[in-house]
């Protein structure tokens, strides 16, 4: 079976193959890894397919997969329609409760057309050997900017993490984050991110590069931190800052940080598509990936650092033992220094936010 | 003699290249125009074109697109003549020759990671200087890759550009009896510049100009170099019309179908402004040919042409240099000029992988240029044979033109319809699909590398074997093909690189059931590992390499078998 998955990550693309192995030993199927280097390509290719008529024998088995690439092929209808991710013998264990993103993905509800397999949380990281006290608002960033200019910068939209980013600051500086939650009102939307746009007005200037080039993906940012050229990055795990230590590709100087009024977060997913041409070692993979022994190896930073989606308090007590010896790392934080975590926002915003952004900064 | 409309090869060849191009451009234009109907969108409509009209800083895109690829030909084109005209027969000539011929073989996408690591402001040059100054303690704001004007783009470009032009100019010089004009200018006083200019340039611009054309078309819709090194507020219009096809939204793909149609016509554009070009620059060279000014002192000129060329011969090295230490570095951090401690770990994880994918690679690549190989020459013969057959067959439209046209119309305009196309057909995810698709593109450079040795080899061989009782065949298999054996192994070699840096046609088509080590070090380029993307990027560079040395070793070898020395 064909698992496409983003391939851009060495430690993650390790852990896949662990997987496979497991899979082949386990179950005795075969797992081909498709490293992809933007989802949006697999969502064009399924797209192709129905295009051309393939209703079954399709390339994608199994895609990993959130956000507006979950709600575009939900909308086209690109998805295996029965709700089989509710169904698998370890959705029992996931913290459905604790953890309400699992069954609603960026709003959009799931209906069981995807399974969860990790968590995201939006972490930024310092190099402590050059910047001591992290900035912990967003207002005290744009301090930090004003006062070092050329330190700090974020990923261009509409690369994921830089849309991110822009959500993260409309949250925080919207009138009234319940707007958020919502589709977005086109004849409001201008007044609601009136106060967003002034705060990027301001920042721009004091950006690395005075904001005249952006980094092009999150990877790219975090080897301006290596290099030195700027002082804070970012990531949407927790455990990556720890993970790329050890990895070698950051100075072990690096710590992790949060805003105190807390940081968006999300949970990500596998989905089949509707012509996928093994569905069934699909939905066994799936499930695989959601077993106590799955979860806690990729919980494990050494490992790739990615947080579980299961409640983790009521599984078995070998299964517990498991998550309590992982080690979290120099950079890592714990759960409770993790803070509050806020939910995204419905994905017509990112969209608008997206468009407004290229509008404005896009041509310079 | 076979009647020149159904000569076989020339039909082969005119299916292979011109059906694909054509049926990708229609569906390409069909989704532009609003019609895809798995989507619900049945009828015509504009809104793609409007949407495509409304992108924020379309017209920035189509000037840097067209900018950056005029200069980039033109500063290549310049380089080389300059070169050829004030350096030729010189030790820096033959020097600079052999350094420049082993980057003919480095993919666009490897030269460009290698340059931004040299030239970025943590990059290798400033560490080299930043000992000097404790303001360079930490790496200065400069903006030099991803500049608003596209100019480290443009020297991207030109670092690739200018081993292919050179290459091509000195196949081409051997058709043209040089020496003796050369003399002949001089001796009348006109300097080495001047006398090659009015001699030998326009002559050997008229072998060179359709790879010129190639590679103007080729540099106005690069996508994986300006992914690297070119700007992102905007971006260049290839770049932008890749990221919108990619989009999981239905109309913006539609958009990205009509901003394909809109590089053909950018593209077509640079072509159009490049023939003026021609026209007004033969109109001065005449005057200047008549006024007859000898420019005897030409040395500021030459010298100016040799210093840059050895600039960008340092700059590729220094890219492949940096580039093997990177992968070879354990940790390398800015203001250290070499990394604090090597290993091999990034080549033994990648090894189980790399041999896979250098495997398909391979596979590809030397099915598909060798195949390409076998049909050029069987066109070319086809050609010599039927001299004489009366009026211009297709054999002569395709040698003349039609050949080329994969390499005039940009792969994004026609490579979007070719999937659904080849998806159709059940080809999509094949190795025999993928290899198809990169025939398309190797064939007319197989062509170019091959026409002009051909047209070289004196006639006479063949009248004289022919008047002696000799078949055809026998003057083929016997005369030709030795001769031209080492023309033949440069043109697989020169296929297998252009197989082995596909990008675009290996993604859309292999649909990631394909991976070779060009589409697996782009993913990684995404990703943040530095040494693995060396890794991958010196994968890359390795096997086309080792293809050109082979071809070498193989004429020499097996040329003194053919003909041995009669001792009488």
């Amino acid at each position: 079976m064909y698992f496409h998955a983003w391939g851009g990550e060495p430690r993650i693309n390790a852990y896949i193959d662990w997987v496979a192995g497991e899979l082949k030993q386990q179950y005795g199927v075969t797992l081909e890894h498709v490293k992809v280097d933007d989802t949006a390509n697999v969502v064009a290719r399924v797209l192709a397919e129905k295009t051309a008529g393939k209703t079954s024998g399709g390339a994608v088995d199994l895609v990993w997969i959130n956000g507006e690439n979950f709600a575009a092929m939900k909308r086209e209808g690109l998805l295996q329609a029965e709700a089989w991710a509710e169904r698998l013998p370890n959705w029992a264990l996931v913290d459905v409760e604790g953890k309400p993103t699992v069954r609603k993905d960026f709003t959009v509800a799931t209906d069981g057309l995807e399974s969860p397999w990790g968590m995201a949380k939006l972490v930024f990281m310092h190099d402590s050997a050059r910047l001591a006290e992290p900035p912990a608002s967003l207002q005290a960033l744009a301090e930090f900017a004003k006062a070092n200019p050329g330190r700090f910068t974020y990923p261009q939209p509409p690369n994921f993490h830089g849309s991110t980013f822009l959500k993260q600051a409309l949250s925080d500086l919207i009138d009234d984050r319940e707007k958020l939650a919502r589709p977005v009102d086109p004849a409001r939307f201008e007044a609601d991110t009136a106060a967003l746009f002034a705060w990027l007005d301001a920042l721009h200037p004091n950006l690395w590069r005075g904001g005249k080039a952006f980094p092009q993906s999150v990877a790219a940012l975090w080897q301006l931190l290596a290099d030195g050229e700027v002082d804070i990055a970012f990531s949407f795990n927790p455990g990556d800052a720890s993970a790329a230590i050890a990895a070698g590709e950051l100075p072990d100087t690096v710590r992790s940080f949060v805003f105190a009024g807390g940081t968006i977060g999300n949970s990500h997913f596998v989905a089949i598509p509707f012509n996928a041409n093994a569905p069934a070692a699909a939905k066994v993979l799936a499930n695989f990936l959601l077993s106590p022994e799955a979860q806690a190896r990729k919980e494990d930073p050494a490992i790739w650092g990615d947080p579980t989606v299961l409640n983790v308090a009521a599984l078995a007590d070998a299964d517990k033992a498991r998550f309590a010896a992982i080690d979290l790392g120099k950079a890592g934080l714990s759960p409770s220094a993790l803070g509050p975590t806020l939910p995204e926002p419905h994905p017509s915003w990112m969209e608008a936010l997206e468009a407004a952004w290229a509008k404005r900064y896009g041509a310079q | 003699m076979s009647r020149p409309w159904l000569r076989p090869a020339a039909l082969a060849t005119a299916l292979v290249l011109v059906v694909p191009v054509a049926a990708g451009l229609i569906g390409t234009a069909l989704p532009a125009l609003g019609y895809l109907p798995s989507a619900g969108a049945a009828s015509a409509s504009l809104d793609p074109v409007k949407a495509l009209l409304d992108a924020p800083g379309l017209g920035r895109s189509i000037l840097l697109s067209l900018g950056t690829g005029l200069a980039a030909t033109l500063v290549s084109l310049l380089l080389v003549m300059l070169l050829l005209a004030g350096w030729l027969d010189s030790a820096a000539f033959r020097w600079l020759r052999r350094l420049l011929a082993p980057l003919l073989s480095v993919p666009h996408a490897a030269a460009a990671l290698g340059l931004a690591l040299v030239i970025a402001p943590s990059g290798f040059l400033v560490r080299l200087v930043a000992p000097l100054s404790p303001a360079l303690s930490r790496p200065p704001d400069w903006l030099i890759l991803q500049d608003p004007f596209g100019l480290t783009l443009t020297l991207g470009l030109v670092l690739k550009e200018v081993p292919f032009l050179l290459l091509m100019a000195l196949a081409a010089l051997h058709q043209i009896d040089l020496r003796p004009r050369l003399q002949l200018a001089e001796s009348f006083g006109y300097g080495r510049i001047a006398a090659f200019g009015h001699t030998v340039a326009p002559l050997l611009y008229r072998q060179l100009r359709l790879p010129v054309l190639a590679v103007l078309a080729f540099s106005t819709s690069v996508v994986d170099m300006a992914l690297v090194l070119g700007p992102s507020l905007p971006a260049t219009l290839a770049v932008r019309v890749v990221g919108w096809m990619g989009d999981p939204d239905l109309a913006i793909r539609m958009k990205g179908a009509a901003g394909a149609l809109l590089q053909l016509s950018v593209s077509a554009a640079a072509l159009l402004v490049w023939f003026a070009g021609e026209r007004a620059l033969r109109l001065v060279w005449r005057s200047q040919a008549i006024r007859g000014h000898r420019l005897a002192r030409d040395r500021i000129a030459s010298r100016t042409g040799l210093g840059v060329l050895l600039g960008l011969v340092v700059l590729a090295v220094l890219g492949l240099s940096v580039l093997t230490l990177w992968s070879l570095a354990t940790a390398w951090r800015y203001p250290d000029l070499l990394p604090s401690s090597l290993t091999l770990r990034h080549w033994l994880q990648s090894g189980p992988d790399l041999t896979g994918l250098i495997a398909t690679t391979l596979a590809i690549g030397l099915a598909v240029s060798l195949t390409a190989a076998a049909l050029v020459t069987a066109l070319l013969q086809e050609r010599v044979q039927g001299q004489g057959g009366g009026g211009a067959g297709l054999d002569t439209w395709l040698l003349d033109g039609l050949a080329f046209v994969p390499l005039l119309v940009p792969q994004v305009a026609f490579l979007f319809g070719l999937q659904v196309l080849f998806l159709q057909a059940g080809l999509d995810g094949s190795l025999f699909g993928v290899a198809l698709s990169h025939f398309v593109f190797v064939l007319p450079y197989i062509l170019l590398s091959l026409r002009g040795p051909w047209g070289a080899l004196d006639p006479r061989y063949r009248q004289v074997a022919l008047s002696l009782g000799a078949s055809e065949q026998r003057v083929f298999w016997r005369i030709r093909l030795p001769l031209m054996l080492p023309a033949i192994l440069t043109a697989v070699a020169l296929g297998l690189a252009i197989s082995v840096s596909q990008y675009l046609p290996t993604l859309l088509i292999g649909g990631g059931r394909v991976t070779t080590v060009t589409t697996e070090a782009v993913a990684l380029a995404s990703g943040g590992s530095r040494p693995l993307i060396a890794v991958h990027a010196l994968a890359q560079i390795l096997l086309p390499f080792a293809g050109f040395a082979l071809a070498a070793a193989l004429s020499r070898l097996l040329l003194p078998r053919l003909f041995p020395r009669r001792s009488s």
